[in-house]
């Protein structure tokens, strides 16, 4: 039978919705028995909420001061040792889960599989691969303990109402101290993150110039959306480097994708294809954009701008 | 004298649209462009930085692939990398299987720093770099978009899903690169003469003695769902009303 440990990512006190997602992953496994570690200075709020996750059979606390911040190469050897019985360790596929769960599974001797976005069964999987360009189903060897991570776009996350234990755990690592947290600091933009939003507005190089580009700025506020950008406009110096959408840029999976001035390269292409509903306004109808795109407009978008977001006001 | 080991894989060049093979075994490669992976580029550049301002003797470009991948190794060499170390196999090879590699070499080379791009763009991965810290028991710095030497250790900048994240590690150390870290030079035909003239030694991965055996077979490759072509509209008002019958207005 499978014995799952989902490694829950918090931060403040409060769980991260990643979590509950990885744990609807696991339900998907037939007969599994879910366990949650909560690895913390203090683990007892966010313990709680995921107790209160469904399917959740125990929740392992494992609090050390040293788990203040999520340090890999704190966090790993605890991870490590806590999963001797489990047959599957998964993370989400966060930066924290993308940092941690490959230095646990090397410190198990196993390796691990990136992005489940589909169970087959306890050893097969789906995933993506080229940026989402390919999806090949895989088997792991299932003699071996399977570290995963779970593609969080692919899970709605698990309800709430479960009630499952809270247990201390006791696991004896050696933690080094070569590795120390100095600060961190939110991108403070006033508009949501990029990579998390669930409106994106994104510019190209049909824009002109960065002065221009302050036109999907001021859409992108009236939409509550974040701002991206194609490569195009990131290389001519119009949008700042970390707005880049694309296969070496953000992948993202926004509810609404509205592309402007953006003709659809490939390699742009390949970082929205997840995006639920993608608007396009381009002047070339003949642009790639449209044949991925949902609505399309086409039109001189410094003259469907000023009108959009008029009627956007009104 | 301090060295710094970089990792280059030989993936498919990231402007071609990749295709699945008709028969699902794999994805078409035959006549495609390759590439050193963009991620390994900048790690690459970041590494020649660090050297060009004194912060370490030797960049030592290292790849594991097919006889072929001298070539992405040659534009490392030309890029400025010192020497070039190509160990052999058509095999494919795990993250686990390229760390316990990376691991052997570094045992041998003892670098302050191995600096690697942080995923494959082709099996988009994420694991070697955080494997070999850990096998290594050094620390890891990923997504790196600052990295900052100070003596024995390391200033690390990372782009995290809460925004910027700054760690510091003691060296040696392994840092993976994000894309914000730096933008790769471009490579001049001159060097690319005096790359030929550069050391490139061939390792074949069984004299390595490590356990190169998989975990993981692929079974299937598929394309994915395909998105439907929608609708055209005229103007904007279409456009509002078009989106508010999705319920996005």
């Amino acid at each position: 039978m499978a014995k799952i440990l989902v490694v829950a990512e918090h931060a403040n006190g409060k769980l991260n919705p990643a979590t509950a997602k990885c744990v609807a992953c696991a339900s998907q496994i037939q007969g599994a028995q879910i366990d949650v570690a909560v690895l913390a200075a203090d683990a007892g709020a966010v313990a709680t909420q995921a107790a209160a996750i469904q399917g959740v059979k125990r929740v392992l606390k494992i609090e050390n001061a040293a788990n203040k911040e999520p340090l890999a190469a704190v966090l790993a050897p605890q991870v490590a040792a806590a999963a001797a019985d489990h047959t599957h360790v998964f993370g989400p596929s966060t930066t924290f889960g993308k940092d941690l769960m490959p230095r646990v599974a090397a410190l198990l001797g196993v390796g691990q599989l990136s992005d489940i976005m589909a169970v087959e069964s306890a050893y097969k999987f789906r995933r993506p691969v080229y940026a989402g360009n390919a999806v090949i189903t895989v088997e792991a060897s299932p003699d071996k303990k399977l570290v995963a991570t779970v593609r969080t776009a692919s899970f709605q996350p698990a309800g709430s109402g479960g009630s499952g234990s809270v247990e201390s755990a006791n696991v004896s690592a050696q933690l080094p101290t070569h590795t120390r947290f100095v600060s961190r600091s939110a991108a403070a933009t006033g508009r949501p993150d990029l990579q998390t939003a669930s409106r994106v507005v994104s510019g190209g190089r049909a824009l002109g110039s960065a002065d221009s580009f302050k036109i999907i700025y001021s859409l992108a506020d009236k939409l509550r959306a974040a701002v991206g950008a194609s490569r195009a406009a990131v290389d001519a110096g119009y949008a700042a480097n970390d707005l880049q959408v694309g296969q070496t840029g953000k992948i993202i999976a926004p509810e609404l994708y509205v592309a402007i001035g953006i003709s659809g390269a490939i390699q742009h292409l390949t970082g929205i294809k997840d995006a639920r509903t993608i608007v396009a306004i381009n002047k070339d109808s003949e642009a790639p954009i449209f044949e991925v795109a949902d609505i399309g407009l086409v039109g001189d978008l410094f003259q469907v701008l000023p009108e959009l977001e008029k009627a956007l006001s009104g | 004298m301090s060295k710094i080991l970089v990792g280059l894989k030989r993936v498919v060049d990231y402007n071609v649209r990749v295709r699945v093979k008709p028969d699902g075994t794999g994805v078409v490669t035959d006549g495609v462009k390759m590439s050193i992976n963009p991620f390994d580029e900048i790690a690459l550049e970041e590494a020649l930085r660090i050297k060009e301002k004194g912060g370490a003797s030797e960049v030592i470009v290292v790849s594991i692939g097919p006889g072929d991948t001298q070539q992405q190794l040659r534009t490392g060499l030309a890029m400025g990398a010192d020497r070039a170390i190509l160990v052999q196999t058509d095999a494919q090879v795990e993250p686990l299987a390229a760390a316990r590699i990376f691991l052997k070499l570094v045992e041998k080379e003892s670098p302050q720093l191995v600096l690697l791009g942080k995923q494959g763009i082709d099996d988009d991965n994420n694991q070697t770099g955080q494997m070999l810290a850990a096998l290594w028991n050094r620390p890891q710095a990923t997504f790196a978009s600052k990295v900052e030497l100070d003596g024995a250790k390391a200033r690390v900048t990372r782009e995290v899903d809460a925004g910027l994240e700054t760690i510091e590690v003691d060296l040696p150390a392994v840092i993976t690169s994000d894309l914000r870290l730096n933008e790769p030079r471009y490579v001049k035909l001159p060097d690319i003469m005096k790359a030929k003239k550069k050391q490139l030694d061939t390792i074949a991965v069984a004299d390595l003695g490590v356990d190169a055996g998989s975990q993981f077979k692929t079974l299937n490759y598929a394309a994915p769902a395909a998105r439907q072509k929608g609708v055209m509209v005229k103007d904007v008002a279409e456009l509002v009303a078009a989106l508010k019958q999705k319920g996005l207005l």
